[in-house]
């Protein structure tokens, strides 16, 4: 394997552990607002994800800047052309992460109640801009020989990135209702399961339609790659629900987490070796070649990532088994 | 009004808005660290006290620090995507390792921090403090580390009209950072001792119960601030002679020196004529310049005219001197709210060995609590400073700043996200000094919320 290729999958475990960690992050503050009928379970369902969401949301930036290291020409040609979707994604992003630290530090209920709203939309356009940039990357825009976006933001909201936006929408929440099943008390965590059963069913029928979709209009099964990851992702999609029903909630949420795993690794395998196709021309599409640094920084870069990859995900995990319990209404909340 | 001057303005107001934030970060959270650190030695819950009340105003703080760092990873990209295909090879290195080396373990022990009191050991609990404090400060290294690569160039060759990195070690230990490191790690020390100071004084001044815990607490901030506060002013120094070496024009602008002098004289005061570059009203120090340049009272110091020729004759024809007076003034208020911080901190220090009750002196008090604002000025001024006097270039010598903006996005949309942004981080603003002084004004002992006992008179002695 060359260091291209490398990086390439680098960035693609760096999405997919992005997409799996913020998922549920995204998919709790998306149903905030409806799973918490009381203050006191607002701050349950929030309390749920506070020692997680701040590092989970640096695997984003991660992959922000390690596609900047690595293939610089990618991230300049999709940051500036997907200029208002990302303009939109950092402002949802910057009043959330506000939202968390600010929501409970003061009692009026307008307030907190203000924030909550804040952290809805701080999780639902992040969700749903980012299913919409996947899906664009995978059905391609159109870039010019000089490796620039000449499309428009309207074009960016065709029917098969609407598509994926919503897929995403319902896929973090169904991961994220799992994910409030696993570690509240009740009454929250009744009404996250019941959630979770009607999300299943949505959230599959959507990822068979943009399959069906993808497979219709796209490129992305062209080169038969991304057939093992739609299998594993759609396997572990039904088994997430098959455990739901039967109360293994821990095992659930683990086939949530492969499921969108192997979702992102359905987009990356699919893609491979490009990593922006043009809709104008394929000799203008951007692969892991023409949009790469060069290979010393790759290796530099490649050093970096095997130390401490491995560390940030020991010490990551360790969080993860700190605060393994279950939180009840008994609970005192820091936020 | 064009893309490259909103793209410049928007860059220029998320910056300094971020670095409104970051140095109370940096340098607070080794604050908290020593704190935490002092309680679990002895034990005394006074300290534990004092961590969770400047924990909490140092959390409100982070809480935007970090929020609003996203927008930088990401404008690179959105408003600068020929910058961003120049440079990529070299500086998105040192983002990516700070995301990954840095920032990861930043946010993720401070999770564990907030949520941890109660779940880990007073050992452990304070090792997730302490590697908050080397995150945030790493991820400030590796952060410079790109920035000085802007300033000062090296391990790198042109290639196809790109910066291609040959020297990973030349990068990281730029003779740049060994400069701009320290100014920029003690400028968050002294913010941070500045901070603790003036939320102390105000409560001494009301002279209410507590006061062991903010006199403590003032003496901490005191010592903590005159470290901070002689050290940036050191490392400035030093930092500002390495410029007149390698960026002498941004020492011109600075002390509007339009003509080469020698010995070059330091200006206190000067009105200047910017378009025919000529001093309209100055009041000066003769041989001052050349001392604070070279170390001695003769050198000669380079002036902008001569400058300007000498970079016609290198780099080709074009104007190559930035917004003299904008250098100037910037740096003027830098350098005087770091003066004036180091007499505070000196006459406090003083007050503190004469083992004085604080308490009996108000107007220290009082001047210690309007004293806030100046590492904030300073900090603000500074960057606008290092920044606006390195133009025309983006990288110095390599890139002109006109040549890296985005060559696809229309003006209208750098204009949506300026204004965008802009609001938001007004109400965000709002909000914060709301909480910081709803927080900063609470007694550290009433757990729940109470009536908050009548404020000090910040005007005149109480």
């Amino acid at each position: 394997m060359d260091l291209n290729t490398i990086w390439f999958v680098l960035i693609a475990v760096l999405f997919a552990g992005f997409f799996m960690l913020e998922g549920f992050d995204y998919g709790v503050g998306m149903l905030l607002p409806f799973l918490g009928k009381t203050d006191e379970e607002r701050r349950l369902i929030i309390n749920a994800i506070g020692p997680f969401w701040d590092g989970n949301e640096v695997w984003m930036l991660t992959a922000g800047g390690a596609m900047f290291a690595a293939f610089a020409q990618w991230y300049a040609t999709l940051f500036s052309g997907f200029y208002i979707a990302l303009l939109l994604m950092l402002l949802a992003l910057i009043l959330r992460g506000v939202s968390f630290e600010y929501r409970s530090k003061n009692e009026d209920p307008s307030w907190r109640n203000a924030w909550d709203w804040a952290i809805f939309i701080g999780s639902f356009l992040p969700a749903l801009l980012w299913g919409v940039a996947v899906a664009n990357i995978i059905r391609g825009v159109p870039i010019d020989e000089h490796m620039n976006f000449v499309g428009t933001f309207w074009g960016l909201l065709n029917p098969f990135a609407l598509l994926g936006g919503v897929m995403f929408v319902a896929v973090f929440l169904f991961h994220g209702a799992v994910y409030l099943t696993l570690k509240t008390g009740d009454p929250v965590m009744s009404r996250a399961q019941a959630t979770a059963q009607k999300m299943w069913i949505v959230a599959l029928v959507l990822v068979v339609l943009f399959v069906v979709y993808a497979f219709a209009s796209t490129g992305l099964y062209a080169s038969g790659a991304a057939y093992l990851p739609t299998l594993i992702a759609a396997v572990a999609l039904i088994l997430a629900g098959v455990f739901l029903k039967k109360g293994r909630t821990g095992w659930a949420f683990a086939m949530t987490a492969v499921t969108i795993i192997f979702v992102t690794f359905t987009a990356f395998a699919g893609l491979y070796p490009n990593v922006l196709p043009s809709t104008l021309d394929p000799a203008y599409n951007l692969t892991i070649y023409n949009a790469s640094a060069s290979q010393y920084t790759l290796k530099i870069m490649t050093i970096v990532a095997l130390i401490f990859t491995p560390l940030v995900l020991i010490y990551q995990g360790w969080t993860y088994y700190t605060f393994r319990q279950r939180l009840t209404l008994e609970h005192e909340m820091e936020y | 009004m064009d893309a490259l001057f909103l793209a410049r303005l928007q860059f220029a107001i998320v910056t300094v808005y971020h670095w409104f934030f970051v140095p109370l970060t940096l340098g607070m959270s080794i604050l908290l660290a020593l704190m935490e650190t002092q309680y679990v030695r002895s034990g005394d819950e006074t300290y534990k006290r004092m961590v969770k009340f400047f924990g909490t105003l140092f959390l409100i703080n982070f809480a935007i620090g970090v929020a609003t760092g996203i927008v930088q990873e990401f404008q690179f990209g959105m408003n600068w995507s020929q910058y961003s295909r120049f440079v990529g090879d070299i500086f998105g290195v040192p983002l990516a390792i700070e995301a990954l080396l840095a920032f990861f373990m930043e946010s993720t022990f401070l999770g564990v921090w907030i949520f941890g009191w109660d779940r880990l050991s007073k050992k452990a609990h304070l090792a997730t403090i302490w590697l908050v404090a080397l995150g945030s400060n790493l991820s400030a290294l590796w952060i410079l580390i790109a920035n000085s690569w802007m300033q000062e160039p090296v391990g790198y060759k042109l290639e196809n009209g790109r910066a291609v990195m040959t020297d990973f070690l030349a990068v990281a230990t730029n003779p740049s950072i060994r400069y701009q490191y320290p100014h920029v790690f003690f400028s968050g020390i002294s913010t941070a001792g500045f901070f603790v100071m003036a939320v102390a004084a105000w409560h001494l001044l009301r002279k209410k119960s507590h006061s062991e815990l903010f006199s403590k607490a003032l003496r901490w901030g005191l010592v903590y601030g005159l470290v901070g506060t002689v050290l940036v002013t050191t490392a400035g120094h030093f930092q500002g002679q390495h410029m007149v070496e390698t960026q002498p024009m941004k020492m011109a602008a600075a002390e509007a020196l339009w003509d080469t002098e020698q010995p070059a004289a330091f200006s206190l005061f000067t009105i200047g004529d910017m378009k025919n570059r000529k001093d309209v009203f100055a009041i000066k120090i003769p041989g001052l310049l050349s001392f604070l340049s070279c170390n001695n009272f003769h050198c000669e110091v380079k002036g902008i005219n001569d400058l300007q020729a000498e970079y016609e004759q290198k780099y080709g024809p074009g104007n190559y001197v930035p917004n003299a007076m904008l250098a100037y003034w910037n740096f003027r208020f830098m350098v005087g709210a770091g003066t004036l911080m180091l007499f505070l901190a000196l006459y406090g220090v003083w007050l503190m060995y004469q083992k004085k009750d604080f308490r009996l002196h108000h107007k220290f008090l009082l001047l210690t609590v309007w004293a806030l604002f100046l590492p904030y000025l300073a900090n603000a001024t500074g960057w606008l400073f290092t920044e606006l006097a390195r133009q025309p270039w983006v990288v110095f010598g390599l890139m002109k700043t006109e040549e890296g903006v985005s060559n696809t996005v229309p003006a209208s949309w750098v204009m949506l996200s300026l204004v965008t942004y802009t609001l938001l981080y007004a109400i965000l603003i709002v909000a914060d000094v709301y909480l910081l002084l709803k927080y900063a004004r609470k007694d550290p002992d009433e757990e729940s919320e109470q009536p908050e006992s009548p404020a000090p008179s910040l005007v005149g002695v109480a």
